[in-house]
């Protein structure tokens, strides 16, 4: 006889496991945030994670800025044509992408390389007892292995989306002055003479944000990941599918309720 | 009668509803080496990183020196784990740093030993483990199993430890490389006065190293005494155990075909 799983019994194991997690994660965060702020500090580890986190995620931001400065461009050039605003276009691909375009596409595309990253190093880490190896080496785990990244991610995110943003921009000018026949200098000069601080730098601590976000689920699922390959596995599925939903929450988040001028 | 170096006082520990610790008492006196054997999965890996704190017991007191300390946080805790010197099991070998940063972490990271200085002791470490300086360039990724179970002891004796646990320390070692070993062991207690707990399957490693053989089963320590005496415990299960023998009142959970 098959029993019928009952729904609601579904339903409250699900509640209860949730916030179980949320519990825990919540926890997780605070030991993190707390060793970022308290010594000893690991230079050389936070250096090296800088350096991966920032530097040798430009390639991937720097391209996936370009296509989207391009695409953009491409398309607002059709949309403002039906109501002939051509000439709002530089204007309209600034604010989109240093408002959204930049910090939001530039967050998921490091969460995939850098949470993924961190998820499956750290995963690795633990199921391999070196995690505990530390500890017995009395050497706090959170502060030698967490702080390290979230501090790299949240600094160097807000970087990277500065770059982004203006290969982003410099995106829409290449396929609007070669392909559209938009005049070069008029471009860019409209497109700095909208262009308000506001807009960067309201993107910018977007990007610091995401960037804790993503290094926060990387390092959560890696270090609390069980059961040799196929847990590390799951760990580094989950950290990018996690980091990827909690950005985009948090970017509308923060949008609909922060940043609302 | 003295005060134990390390004690353990009922301990017990389970996963899920399987009971692994089921009130165990162990007694360790400063300077002693005592040798743990015991079937594959009893739990003697767990016993260990219970006095760790690696995991938490869910009953009983742990002591070293007469300090309870499966409570302890923090700095406290940090300040107790730098008295222990642990060989895993795993080896666990820090696989993003080099061999020789490797041994040297304790030195640097909670000694504070200057960078060039802590070299020169991982050289003379690995030396004493059969490995040359050159071993110490390396990564943990490009060393043999047998290797990386010496660097693993290289690191854990590395910062001078009053305790040390080593978790099958001979284990995957030819025969040689093996009694290397046990000397290294020998020598830390007789003439460091370290206290050791080992974990071995390798009666003769058992003999070698220890004052004291304990053999645990069902979750407690079922004999102890000294090693000379092992061959005639009168105990069924320690006899089954150190002859090998598939027959006895250890019941091994294998499907007869
Ligand atoms: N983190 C854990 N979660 C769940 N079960 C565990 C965990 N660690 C150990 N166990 C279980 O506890 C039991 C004892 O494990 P332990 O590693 O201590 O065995 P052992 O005596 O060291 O064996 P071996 O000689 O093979 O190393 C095993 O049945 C194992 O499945
Ligand atoms: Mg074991």
């Amino acid at each position: 006889m098959t029993t019928i799983p009952n729904p609601a019994a579904n339903i409250g194991r699900a509640t209860l496991g949730f916030l179980a997690d949320v519990g825990r994660l919540a926890v997780f965060l605070a030991r993190s945030v707390g060793a970022i702020f308290s010594p000893p500090f690991y230079f050389g580890n936070q250096l090296r994670q800088m350096l991966s986190v920032g530097y040798y995620s430009l390639p991937v931001v720097g391209l996936t800025a370009l296509f989207t400065g391009a695409v953009l461009a491409q398309q607002i050039y059709i949309g403002t044509g039906r109501f002939d605003a051509e000439s709002t276009v530089p204007t309209i691909v600034v604010f989109g992408i240093t408002r959204e375009l930049g910090p939001v596409i530039a967050s998921l595309m490091v969460a995939g390389r850098v949470s993924a990253a961190m998820a499956a190093e750290l995963g690795t880490m633990r199921v391999t007892e070196q995690i505990d190896a530390l500890t017995t080496l009395a050497t706090n785990p959170f502060r030698y292995l967490i702080a390290p990244r979230i501090l790299a991610a949240t600094l160097m995110m807000p970087l990277l989306v500065l770059i982004s943003d203006i290969i982003g921009v410099m995106g829409g000018w290449l396929l609007s002055t070669t392909v559209l026949n938009y005049n070069s200098i008029g471009y860019l000069q409209r497109s700095l003479d909208f262009m308000e601080t506001w807009d960067v730098v309201s993107g910018l601590i977007k990007a610091g944000i995401f960037g804790f976000i993503l290094s926060l689920m990387g390092c959560y699922q890696g270090f609390n990941s069980s059961g040799g390959a196929q847990g590390v596995g799951r760990a580094t599925t989950n950290a990018v599918v996690s980091a990827s939903i909690l950005i985009l929450a948090a970017n509308y988040a923060v949008t609909s309720i922060v940043f609302t001028d | 009668m003295a005060q134990p170096k390390l004690s353990l006082r009922g301990v017990c520990k389970r996963f899920g509803r399987k009971v692994v610790l089921d009130g165990l008492d162990l007694d360790i006196m400063a300077g002693e080496s005592v040798v743990i054997i015991g079937g594959s999965g009893t739990g003697k890996s767990v016993m260990l990183k219970c006095v760790l704190g690696l995991l938490q017991p869910d009953a009983g007191d742990i002591f070293v020196d007469g300090e309870e300390i499966t409570r302890l946080k923090g700095h406290e805790r940090e300040k107790m784990l730098r008295r222990f010197g642990m060989l895993f099991q795993g080896g666990a070998l820090f696989d993003s740093i080099r061999v020789w940063r490797n041994v040297a972490f304790g030195l640097i990271s909670a000694q504070g030993m200057k960078r060039k200085d802590a070299r020169r002791h991982a050289d003379e470490i690995l030396a004493k483990v059969g490995l040359g300086p050159e071993v110490g360039d390396l990564s943990p990724a490009e060393l043999s199993g047998g290797m990386r179970k010496r660097v693993a002891l290289a690191r854990a004796i590395a910062t001078n430890p009053e305790i040390l646990f080593f978790d099958e320390p001979t284990t995957g070692l030819d025969p040689i490389m093996a009694d290397v070993i046990n000397e290294l062991i020998v020598e830390r207690v007789r003439d460091l006065g370290a206290t050791a707990l080992t974990i071995t399957h390798d009666m003769a490693s058992a003999r070698k190293v220890a004052d004291r053989i304990g053999m645990l089963y069902g979750g407690k320590i079922i004999w102890i005494g000294p090693a000379a005496d092992i061959e005639r415990s009168g105990n069924p299960y320690v006899d089954q155990f150190i002859h090998g023998r598939a027959e006895g009142p250890i019941s091994m959970d294998v499907q007869r075909l």
